[in-house]
C-alpha cells in the first residue's frame, strides 16, 4: 500500500453485497423468523376531532395480537413527540402524539396501531377499526394559512408558529436611496425526498437481559436511541439501535422519532416478541414529511452595475401540521439565500406557518433550493432590468477570494456566525461559462431559431454550509490479525461511506484497503454521534476517523519502536508492516504490534504467546505503562467551531417546444467546489443523483393537495419522479478544489450540491427561451402553455 | 375465520421451494418472507418503480403485481440467481460495480434482472436502446447516467 487512495476512484466495498441481493434492509431483519407485523390506521381527514374509536371488531380477527390507541399509551408515551430543535422564535411549536389524541391535523396522521401475525392480517384489522370524526375546516396552502380564517391549532393565533428576523445593515434605507429598485414575488411548491425504501423499524425485546434492540431505516441511530429510551422509560444502556442498509434517505429519515419508531419497540416489549413495521408507498406520501413550499417577497435596490445595495426579503414557509424539526429549513433559506454574494445591507424576515398537511422537515438541500431560487431570480431580474449579461451582474456581487473568511453578520442554522471559510467564485464562474459555452450561446440560439427551434440558457450559483456540528467520533481498532475495524456513529444511506472512510484509514495507517472494515450507525460500536444530514458525513466522520487512525498509528509506532529498538521518527508503515526506513530487515507487522499492545496472561494462539508474562516486558515495570491502555486502538472526535462552505454553479441549455411547451434539456453543466475530493467517482455520483432530483423538483414533482387537504397524487403513478427519460443524458462536471481550513483533510460536503440550484436554474433558462418572467416553480409543460396564453 | 392455505412449489434460481401460502400472498412477499430471498425489494407495491422485478421464464415481471400461487408453473430468477456458477459477479452485476451504477442498492435488484433480460433480447444495444431498456425502473440515487453506462458495459462483458 504505497499509493495514496485519497483522491482516487476506489471501487465501492459496499457493492458486492448489494449486487448479490445480500443487502440487509430493515424489512429483511426478521425474514424467516417468527416476527409480528404492524399496520397503522391513519386519519382520512386533514382536520377533525376524534369523537370515538371502536376497536371491538378487530379483536375477532384471527391473527391480531394487539391494537393500541392513544388510551393505551402511558407516561412519556402519552406526551407529544419531542420538538427536536427548539428556537426562541418558535413561540408556537407543536408536535403530534405517537397516536392521535382527540384531534387530527393532517390526512395520514397515526390514529391506531395494530400488531398481527402478518401484514396482510394487520391491514385487514386496520380496516375494521371504527372511528367517529367531527370534521373541521382544513387549512391548505400558504394563502389560506396566512388568511387565518380557520386555525390549524386553536391555540396558535394566525397559524404562525414562528416569526424570525435577521439583518445586517439597514436594507430598507439602502433600498430607499438606491438608484434602481425591483420587487419580486415568487412561489415554490411542495416536493419530497421519496427514497425508494420508505420508513421502517423492527424491534426485539430480550426479557432475560432486559434489553431492547431496534433496527430503523434512519439517518440517526443515536437520536433514535435517545428518543426510544426516554419515551419508553428505559436506561440508555438498555437500548441498542442498529442502522441496517438504508434504501435512500435524502433528509426524511433524519426526523425522529417517528410514531412507529416508538410504537414498534413498545409492542415488542409488551408482547415479548419481535415486531416489524415497513410503511407502504402511500404511507410514505401521507405520513412521512415533505418540503420546499414557500412564498417569497423580495425588494432589492442596486446601482448601475447591478451591485446589491439593499436586499429585503420576506417569506412564508409552510411547515405543515407540526414542527418536530423546528425552524431549520427556513433558517437555512434565510441565510443561504445570500449565496456567493455580498449585499451592502440585508434583511430577512420569515414566518413559519401551519397548514393541515404533512409535516415539513429537511429534504436534500433543506431550504437552500428556495433561498437560491430567491437570490438567483433576483440576479436575473436585475440583469434584465439593466440590460446586462446575467453573468456580469453576478460577478460584480461576488465575495472575492481574498475576502475569506467572510462574515455575513448573521447566525446560521448551527447557532454559529454565518462565516464562509473559503471559496473562489470568480474562478467557478469562468469554468462554468467555458463548460456550458455561455459566450457562444447567442450564435447557437440564432442557428436553432433558423430551424424553428426555441432554446434558452440558464445559470445559478449557490453556497452550501456543510459539515455542521456539533461533532462526530470514530474508533479504530487494529486486531492481532492486522485487520482494522473502524466504527463511526453516523449512518449511511447509500453514499459509500464504508469506502471513503476505509480510504482515509488505509492512507493514514499504511494498511491495505481490503483490511479495513467500517461500521456506521450502530450504537453498540459508537454510542456518541449525531447523524447524517447537511452534507456532513465526510467532513465530520471523515475527519474524526482520520484523527482516530492517527492516534492508533502513533501508538503502533511507539510499541514498534520499542520492539525494533529504533526511533519512532525512523519508522514507516507499508502494507500493514512497520519497518525501519532504509533497513528492510528490521520490521514488525501491525498484527504483532497489536499482540504486544495487550499484555496477556493466557495465550490463545501461536502469535499471542509472545505477549504472555514470561515472554515480554520489563519485570520491574507495570505491564501496561502509565498513561497507556491495552490494545491497539485509537479513538477521537472532531468538533469544528463552525460549518465549512462548499459552493458551485450549474448551467443548463433547454429547448421549449413552440407548440406543446415541452421542456427538453440539451446540455447540463456543473462546476463544483467541495474542497479536496476523497473519491471523485462517489462525489460525481452524488452530483448525478442530485441533479436528477433537481430536475424532478423543477419540472415534474409537486404535492397536489385539494382544498380538503387530501393529497391527490400519493403514488408513483401520479407523483412524477424522473425516470431515465427525464434526466440529462450526460452531465459535464468540472471540479474546483478550494480546501477548507477548518478540518485536517481540507474537505467540504458534497451530498446535496446537485439539487440546490435546480429551481433557479430552470426558471432562468426557460425565461431566457420564452421571454416570459418565471415566478413559480416547478413548471410543467401545461404551466408553460398557460403562461404563454396569458402573455399573448 | 382462518385463511385457506395453498401448498405450492415455487421454482426459484433452479431450486424447488415448497410453501403454503394464502391465495392473496404476493409473489414479492412469498420470495422475501417465505423463501427468505430478500434481495427482491418492494418500493411501491403498485408496479411503477420496478424494484421488485424478477424474471419469469426469462421475462421481467413485477413480483408485487402477481400472486405467488400464479407463479407455480414458472422458472423464477431473482437477483440472487444472477451470479456466475463459480460465485463471482455476473456480467450485469460486475458492470454496475465498474460503472458506479448503484448507491443505496434498493432499486438495484430490479435493474439487474431487467437488464439481464434486456441483453438476452438485444445483446448489443445502442446508447438509446440502453436507455430504453431501463426506462421503466425508478432510481432516486444515481441519476441514471451510470446505470446506462453499466448497460453498455454489461453488453461488453457478456
Amino acid at each position: 500500500m504505497t499509493t495514496k487512495l485519497f483522491g482516487t476512484k476506489v471501487p465501492r466495498v459496499e457493492d458486492d453485497r448489494l449486487l448479490r441481493g445480500q443487502g440487509r434492509y430493515v424489512g429483511d431483519v426478521f425474514s424467516g423468523q417468527d416476527a409480528l407485523h404492524a399496520a397503522v390506521l391513519r386519519s382520512p381527514h386533514a382536520h377533525a376531532r376524534i369523537l370515538d374509536i371502536d376497536v371491538e371488531p378487530v379483536l375477532d380477527v384471527e391473527g391480531v395480537v394487539a391494537v393500541y390507541t392513544y388510551d393505551d399509551l402511558e407516561d412519556a408515551m402519552g406526551e407529544p413527540l419531542p420538538l427536536l430543535i427548539p428556537h426562541p422564535t418558535l413561540t408556537h411549536g407543536r408536535t403530534q402524539y405517537a397516536l392521535a389524541k382527540d384531534e387530527v391535523n393532517y390526512a395520514g396522521e397515526a390514529v391506531a396501531f395494530v400488531v398481527a401475525t402478518d401484514r396482510y392480517v394487520a391491514e385487514d384489522a386496520v380496516a375494521r377499526i371504527r372511528v367517529r370524526y367531527e370534521p373541521l375546516p382544513a387549512v391548505v396552502g400558504i394563502a389560506a394559512s396566512r388568511a387565518a380564517e380557520h386555525l390549524v391549532h386553536d391555540d396558535v393565533p394566525g397559524n404562525v408558529g414562528a416569526r424570525m428576523e435577521q439583518h445586517n445593515g439597514d436594507a430598507p434605507a439602502e433600498i430607499a436611496k438606491a438608484p434602481h429598485t425591483l420587487t419580486l414575488d415568487l412561489d415554490v411548491e411542495r416536493s419530497a425526498c421519496t427514497p425508494l425504501e420508505g420508513r421502517g423499524v423492527a424491534a426485539r425485546w430480550d426479557p432475560d437481559q432486559q434489553r431492547l434492540q431496534v433496527w430503523s431505516s434512519t439517518q440517526t441511530a443515536t437520536g433514535v436511541r435517545a428518543a426510544v429510551a426516554a419515551k419508553l422509560g428505559l436506561d440508555l444502556r438498555a437500548v441498542d439501535v442498529i442502522t441496517p442498509d438504508v434504501g435512500g434517505g435524502f433528509g426524511v429519515k433524519i426526523n425522529h422519532p417517528w410514531p412507529e419508531e416508538l410504537l414498534v419497540p413498545l409492542a415488542a416489549m409488551r408482547l415479548g416478541r419481535p415486531v416489524s413495521y415497513v410503511e407502504d408507498r402511500r404511507e410514505h406520501f401521507v405520513a412521512s414529511a415533505h418540503e420546499r413550499a414557500q412564498v417569497q417577497h423580495i425588494e432589492v435596490g442596486f446601482d448601475d452595475e447591478g451591485r446589491l445595495l439593499g436586499l429585503d426579503v420576506m417569506f412564508w414557509h409552510d411547515h405543515g401540521a407540526y414542527t418536530p424539526y423546528g425552524l431549520i429549513v427556513p433558517i437555512i433559506t434565510s441565510t443561504q439565500l445570500l449565496g456567493p454574494y455580498k449585499p451592502r445591507a440585508y434583511r430577512v424576515v420569515f414566518e413559519s406557518i401551519y397548514t393541515n398537511t404533512v409535516i415539513v422537515t429537511p429534504y436534500r438541500g433543506a431550504g437552500r433550493p428556495q433561498g437560491v431560487y430567491a437570490m438567483e431570480r433576483t440576479m436575473d431580474a436585475i440583469a434584465a432590468y439593466l440590460g446586462k449579461d446575467r453573468t456580469e451582474v453576478r460577478a460584480v456581487n461576488f465575495i472575492q477570494p481574498d475576502e475569506f473568511p467572510y462574515e455575513h453578520g448573521l447566525v446560521f442554522q448551527d447557532g454559529r456566525p454565518l462565516t464562509y471559510d473559503s471559496g473562489d467564485y470568480p474562478a467557478s464562474l469562468e469554468k462554468i461559462k467555458q463548460l456550458v459555452g455561455w459566450d457562444e450561446f447567442p450564435q447557437y440560439r440564432k442557428e436553432m431559431a433558423a430551424q424553428g427551434r426555441r432554446v434558452g440558457i440558464g445559470l445559478a450559483c449557490y453556497v452550501e454550509g456543510t459539515g455542521v456540528g456539533p461533532y462526530e467520533g470514530a474508533h479504530v481498532h487494529i486486531e492481532t490479525s492486522g485487520k482494522v475495524k473502524v466504527a463511526t456513529g453516523l449512518t449511511s444511506q447509500g453514499q459509500g461511506h464504508q469506502t471513503v472512510f476505509a480510504q482515509l484509514v488505509a492512507d493514514e495507517l499504511g494498511v491495505r484497503f481490503e483490511d479495513v472494515e467500517v461500521v456506521t450507525g450502530d450504537t453498540r460500536r459508537m454510542p456518541y454521534a449525531v447523524g447524517t444530514f447537511a452534507s456532513r458525513a465526510a467532513v465530520m466522520s471523515g475527519s474524526a476517523i482520520h484523527l482516530a487512525a492517527k492516534r492508533a498509528k502513533e501508538k503502533a509506532l511507539r510499541i514498534a519502536a520499542e520492539a525494533l529498538e529504533a526511533d519512532v521518527d525512523d519508522l514507516e508503515i507499508t502494507d500493514g508492516v512497520v519497518s525501519v526506513k532504509g533497513a528492510p530487515g528490521a520490521s514488525i507487522s501491525l498484527g504483532t504490534v497489536a499482540v504486544l499492545s495487550n499484555p496477556l496472561r493466557y495465550a490463545f494462539d501461536e502469535a499471542s504467546k509472545s505477549a504472555t508474562q514470561f515472554a515480554v516486558g520489563d519485570p520491574d515495570k507495570p505491564p501496561v505503562a502509565p498513561g497507556e491502555e491495552p490494545g491497539l486502538e485509537g479513538k477521537d472526535f472532531y468538533s469544528p467551531e463552525r460549518s465549512t462552505f462548499a459552493s458551485g454553479m450549474h448551467a443548463v441549455i433547454v429547448e421549449t417546444d413552440p407548440d406543446t411547451a415541452e421542456i427538453t434539456i440539451l446540455k447540463y453543466a456543473v462546476v463544483h467546489d467541495c474542497g479536496h475530493l476523497i473519491n471523485p467517482m462517489i462525489v460525481e455520483g452524488q452530483i448525478h443523483g442530485g441533479v436528477a432530483q433537481g430536475v424532478g423538483g423543477a419540472l415534474y414533482e409537486r404535492m397536489v393537495y385539494d382544498e380538503n387537504g387530501q393529497l391527490q397524487n400519493a403514488s408513483f403513478m401520479d407523483f412524477l419522479m424522473p425516470y431515465v427519460s427525464e434526466v440529462p443524458e450526460t452531465i459535464d462536471i468540472d471540479h474546483l478544489e478550494t480546501p477548507s481550513p477548518l478540518n485536517p483533510l481540507g474537505i467540504k460536503g458534497a451530498g446535496e450540491a446537485g439539487v440546490i440550484p435546480s429551481a433557479a436554474l430552470f426558471a432562468s433558462a426557460i425565461e431566457d427561451a420564452e421571454g416570459i418572467e418565471i415566478t413559480a416553480m416547478p413548471i410543467s409543460p401545461s404551466d408553460l402553455f398557460t403562461l404563454r396564453e396569458e402573455h399573448r | 375465520m382462518s385463511e385457506e392455505l395453498h401448498e405450492i412449489t415455487l421454482r426459484v434460481n433452479g431450486h424447488d421451494h415448497a410453501v403454503a401460502v394464502p391465495a392473496r400472498r404476493l409473489l414479492s412477499d412469498a420470495l422475501r418472507l417465505d423463501l427468505g430471498l430478500t434481495g427482491t425489494h418492494v418500493g411501491c407495491e403498485h408496479g411503477v418503480c420496478g424494484a421488485c422485478t424478477v424474471l419469469l421464464d426469462g421475462a421481467p415481471t413485477r413480483a408485487c403485481l402477481m400472486f405467488a400461487v400464479s407463479a407455480v408453473e414458472a422458472e423464477i430468477t431473482t437477483v440472487e440467481g444472477l451470479s456466475q456458477p463459480d460465485g463471482s459477479l455476473g456480467p450485469v452485476q460486475q458492470a454496475f460495480k465498474d460503472c458506479h451504477g448503484l448507491q443505496c442498492g434498493f432499486c438495484t435488484p430490479g435493474f439487474l434482472t431487467t437488464i439481464t433480460a434486456g441483453l438476452e433480447e438485444n445483446p448489443h444495444p445502442t446508447r438509446d436502446e440502453a436507455r430504453e431498456m431501463v426506462g421503466g425502473n425508478l432510481c432516486r440515487c444515481t441519476g441514471y447516467q451510470n446505470i446506462v453506462a453499466a448497460v453498455l458495459k454489461a453488453a461488453e462483458l457478456r
